[in-house]
């Protein structure tokens, strides 16, 4: 293929990759967009590979076909509970592949030719993206060990943790000043090593972030994904490296940007870290006052009897305990019996952007059941029972009236407003923002205790026992 | 400790301080009870069923008054064959009654000689902590139901509408005047029944749990806050009042049922309904006072009776709670015993008045009156879930002052930064590098532009197919696979090419995978 065969190619396959994103936007077309960008990836490649300057073929297959066969095993097996961690994990791969091609690169073409500003700007854009490749995937591997449990989700907070960030950024900056004055031969030198600072700014970076805010880690870190590949792209001449980066990045600054406008904080105040954790324990005087109710299942069941609408708000508890399959079951039996049942999904719900949407896709709840916070938020005062499964932070209502909670402005779902609440729960911990809910000692909350996933499964008995 | 409770002495009272099940309740707290003979009989509960529930029978009224504490429903009165209830006390013993200390200053008097502590139920502040030995509230929806029952028995035709082969029957149109526990009680059993319910109160901040209740809130046009302090109205100046007359004028010409909860604490019933508003009611209709015992919230209503005036039947009860005895009893058993276990139980009894809800309740302590209290009981607890709203933030939009503050400035910023490093490019960036810019700014757009579009259910979605797509970095290390023999860029191109495909691989196939469980 002729260079302007191929960059027409590339072409086809940019168009092709922003349609798939754009198919994503409705379930409708939501398929054919995956589609659309399976097609796009198969044109580029193909381009590439049949690129009349390419003749690595032999090998290009050796590294394909293993990696397919890795990667499709990987997505097959993974359990729908494990999306966030499988999302984290691929994240750091992106970012490894930016390292590596970055650092081939320049050994590619290090050479002491004179330092025209083209040759400067090369430089800098490998050193970008390598540092950019570097952050991406050690922040990725400690966002996939918080979530896979590996670490705990309480953030690392080492004194003086801003002035370290501060100073890692300054030293990476003195290291492009070092790469870009040291002759071919040693600038080898800063360059892995800011690889190593980057890396360890990344993990530092990750570490001191709650596990509440894990959306926003997760998509921040697909941002810094396309970001390190558009700066492969420039790097390489590559203008469909620079698109797909582009718009991955964005897309991924996107959806920070709505994770924390759910939790209504500053994107700075999340990437910087600390909050989750660091008030563990409640401010004084926002102890709420007043008494737990806990109820047993069989109570739980009568009050689902009578009820004639429900609003069920899932959060990560569900997923952990995988309720969510029981849970869809017992909406059906409710749903046939002429009680309005619906789900509410808090937009940080989870660990994931739309977390608990494909978990209730995955359990077949049908979607036209499934409302955001902003659909439902009004509704609440009309439900006689609102079902809390596993949420915490998210069904809040100190965030509402106590300007001295952590989580104070916080968009919650009011829950409190309906006629009685059940909240499903291991025990009077405090979620992910360590931060004392006043729900529970409502007057119209009742606790049921235990494993989300036994209770729902007694309920579901209960249910069909009783109908 | 030994716990007495005595047969109510008031000819009309059904109640009694205790069943069987309270019984059962205070000796798990380790309690003796001691209960007079016949004491249940009115609710249903015989002395067997006391003594199976390990209560003693107690032959005479004195051996009840002689125990450390002693349980009643009202106000200890003048004994049928002459003495007071009061003086059978014991020196120095504890009751748990309703007192209503406001309107009975000489039953004080007489249980100060006993050198008694006594804790009123209906002196219980109204707190949240303290719901469940809520008595009043206990009572009052009592109430409220069966102050519905009594109207719809007493009215001379249904509450539900129909459409007959014999004819159309109106629904009945139910009035319901202040929306506490008894009138929200009220409004829910006249709902049930089929009528059409609207209700009024002096608190606009009910007026949603009126409409929860499916009945239409009727406002009043005047500009006077009725919310005073344990979740009860407070009094209104003259005018307000005037306004309310006339507002229940109005609305008694419309309505076949008009049922009042109208009470100020410590005061007599507000006049609502005028001896006019009366007259001017279709003839059938039916007026249910709840607020009889305190003089009534009718012009012509008599306390505990049911009174005809020009066709018009004006129901003063004063025992509502009490023709369910037996419920009645249980649920006042029931506040009382966790009362008695917030107070320690039998093995560590004590009248803390460190405690709010003891210190309220707590009207007199060894013969010294403390009551009122000095300061005001806390907040009330009926009415905050419904002010939360007016406090609360609305939903994303634009709310706290920080958040503009840091708008107005951060644009203004940015931009320079941006202007800046825009005029820095323009300066030293090489040719090719502008091309590539250009699509890297016009991309990016690209995907803000149609990221935005995407609903948030398919944001995890989103993410797997963007990673997938990021994987295109594959390419950069194909780059690096031209070339001869094995060296350290075809190494590292190789790798990445690997791990990069891993990513589209697995990238798209969940996606796949995800998007198919999604249906209609």
């Amino acid at each position: 293929m002729t260079d302007a065969a191929v960059r027409v190619a590339y072409l086809t396959a940019g168009v092709l990759f922003i349609l798939s994103l754009s198919g994503l936007s409705h379930q409708r077309t939501a398929r054919r967009g995956n589609l659309l960008g399976v097609l796009g990836m198969l044109i580029a490649l193909g381009a590439t590979a049949l690129d009349s300057g390419f003749s690595g073929h032999w090998v290009l297959a050796g590294a394909i076909i293993p990696a397919v066969v890795i990667g499709v095993l990987l997505a097959r097996r993974v359990a729908m509970t494990a999306m966030p961690q499988l999302v984290a994990i691929l994240h750091s791969f992106v970012g490894l592949a930016a390292v590596f091609v970055g650092l081939a690169t320049y050994l590619a073409h290090a050479s002491d030719t004179p330092r025209t500003a083209e040759v400067t700007v090369h430089l800098v854009e490998v050193y970008l993206g390598v540092c950019i490749g570097s952050l991406t995937f050690t922040g990725s591997v400690i966002a996939f060990l918080k979530l896979q449990g590996l670490l705990s989700g309480r953030p690392l907070l080492l004194p003086g943790r801003h002035i370290l960030n501060i100073l890692m950024g300054l030293g990476l900056g003195a290291g492009l000043g070092w790469f870009l004055g040291a002759p071919a031969h040693l600038a080898l030198w800063p360059l892995l090593l800011a690889t190593a600072v980057s890396g360890i700014l990344g993990v530092h970076l990750v570490w001191s972030i709650g596990g509440a805010d894990m959306p926003v880690v997760v998509s921040m870190l697909n941002s810094y994904s396309g970001w390190a590949a558009a700066a492969a792209g420039f790097m390489l001449d590559n203008d469909l490296l620079i698109i797909t980066g582009a718009l991955v990045g964005s897309s991924g600054a996107i959806l920070s940007y709505i994770m924390c406008k759910g939790m209504n904080r500053s994107f700075l105040s999340v990437i910087f870290g600390g909050f989750g954790g660091e008030s563990a324990g409640p401010p004084a005087g926002a102890q709420p006052a007043g008494e737990v109710r806990s109820v047993d299942v069989s109570q739980a069941v009568a009050l689902l009897d009578d009820a004639r609408s429900v609003v069920i708000v899932p959060g990560y508890g569900m997923a952990v305990a995988r309720a969510q399959h029981a849970l869809a079951e017992a909406v059906r039996l409710l749903t046939e019996r002429g009680t309005k049942v619906r789900f509410a999904i808090h937009p940080v719900a989870g660990r994931l952007p739309g977390h608990m949407n494909v978990l209730l896709a995955e359990a077949s709840v049908p979607y036209g059941i499934v409302l955001e916070m902003s659909e439902i938020n009004e509704d609440f005062p009309e439900t006689d029972l609102v079902l809390v499964i596993g949420a915490n932070d998210i069904v809040n209502p100190a965030a509402q009236d106590d300007p001295s909670s952590p989580i104070a402005g916080m968009p919650v779902l009011e829950v409190w407003k309906a006629k009685t609440v059940i909240v499903m729960k291991r025990g009077m911990a405090t979620g992910y923002a360590g931060v004392d809910n006043p729900l529970f000692y409502r007057e119209n909350t009742r606790m049921l205790f235990g494993d989300a996933k036994k209770n729902v499964d007694a309920m579901l008995g209960g249910l069909r026992g009783g109908g | 400790m030994r716990i007495g409770i005595p047969r109510e002495v008031h000819p009309e009272e059904r109640r009694v301080a205790g069943t069987p099940e309270t019984v059962i309740r205070l000796r798990q707290l380790g309690f003796e009870v001691l209960i007079e003979t016949g004491a249940g009989e009115a609710s249903g509960s015989g002395d067997s069923a006391y003594a199976e529930a390990g209560a003693a029978i107690a032959p005479t009224r004195s051996d009840v008054w002689a125990c450390d504490i002693v349980l009643k429903v009202r106000p200890p009165q003048d004994l049928p064959g002459g003495g007071h209830e009061a003086d059978l006390l014991r020196e120095g013993g504890t009751l748990i009654s309703f007192i209503w200390p406001a309107q009975n200053k000489a039953l004080l008097d007489r249980l100060a000689l006993r050198k008694a502590n006594v804790l009123a139920m209906d002196c219980v502040p109204r707190i949240t902590r303290a719901q469940k030995l809520d008595a009043l509230s206990a009572m009052a929806n009592l109430a409220g139901n069966r102050a519905v029952i009594e109207a719809a028995a007493a009215y001379p035709a249904l509450f539900a509408g129909q459409i007959t082969a014999a004819g159309t029957i109106d629904p009945a149109r139910v009035f319901v005047v202040g929306a506490g526990v008894a009138g929200l009680a009220a409004v829910g059993a006249a709902r049930a029944l089929g009528a059409v319910v609207s209700a009024f109160d002096t608190r606009p901040e009910v007026a949603e749990q009126v409409k929860s209740m499916g009945a239409e809130f009727v406002p009043l046009d005047f500009k006077e806050e009725g919310a005073g302090t344990g979740g009860y109205a407070k009094q209104m100046s003259d005018a307000f009042l005037k306004a309310e007359q006339d507002l229940f004028a109005r609305q008694a010409l419309k309505s076949d049922i008009i049922i009042t909860t109208a009470l100020i604490p410590g005061r007599p019933a507000p006049r609502l309904i005028t001896a006019g508003a009366v007259e001017s009611m279709k003839p059938g209709s039916v007026i249910v006072d709840l607020a009889a015992e305190q003089g009534g919230n009718c012009a012509l209503t008599r306390p505990g009776e049911a009174v005809r005036h020009k066709g018009v039947t004006i129901i003063g009860y004063t025992d509502l709670p009490g023709r369910l005895g037996a419920l009645a009893s249980r649920l006042y058993g029931a506040n009382l015993a966790h009362f008695l276990e917030d107070l320690g139980g039998a093995s560590s009894f004590a009248l803390n008045q460190e405690d709010d809800v003891v210190r309220g309740a707590l009207v007199m302590r060894g013969g010294d009156v403390l009551w009122p209290p000095k300061h005001p009981p806390a907040q009330p607890a009926v009415t905050t879930p419904t002010k939360r709203p007016e406090t609360a933030a609305p939903l994303p939009g634009p709310a706290k002052p920080a958040p503009v503050k840091k708008r107005s400035l951060w644009p203004a910023v940015a931009g320079l930064l941006a202007g800046a490093a825009l005029v820095a490019i323009g300066a030293w960036a090489p040719e090719n590098f502008i091309t590539h810019f250009t699509v890297f700014v016009l991309a990016c757009f690209v995907g803000w532009q149609v990221v935005w579009n995407v609903t948030p259910a398919l944001h995890t979605p989103l993410m797997s197919v963007t990673n997938a797509i990021s994987g295109i970095i594959l390419i950069g290390g194909m780059a690096s696979l031209s070339g001869g023999p094995i060296s350290a860029p075809l190494v590292l191109g190789a790798a990445a090419v690997f791990i990069a495909t891993i990513n589209i691989a697995g990238g798209f196939w969940v996606t796949n995978r995800m998007l198919a469980m999604f249906r209609n």
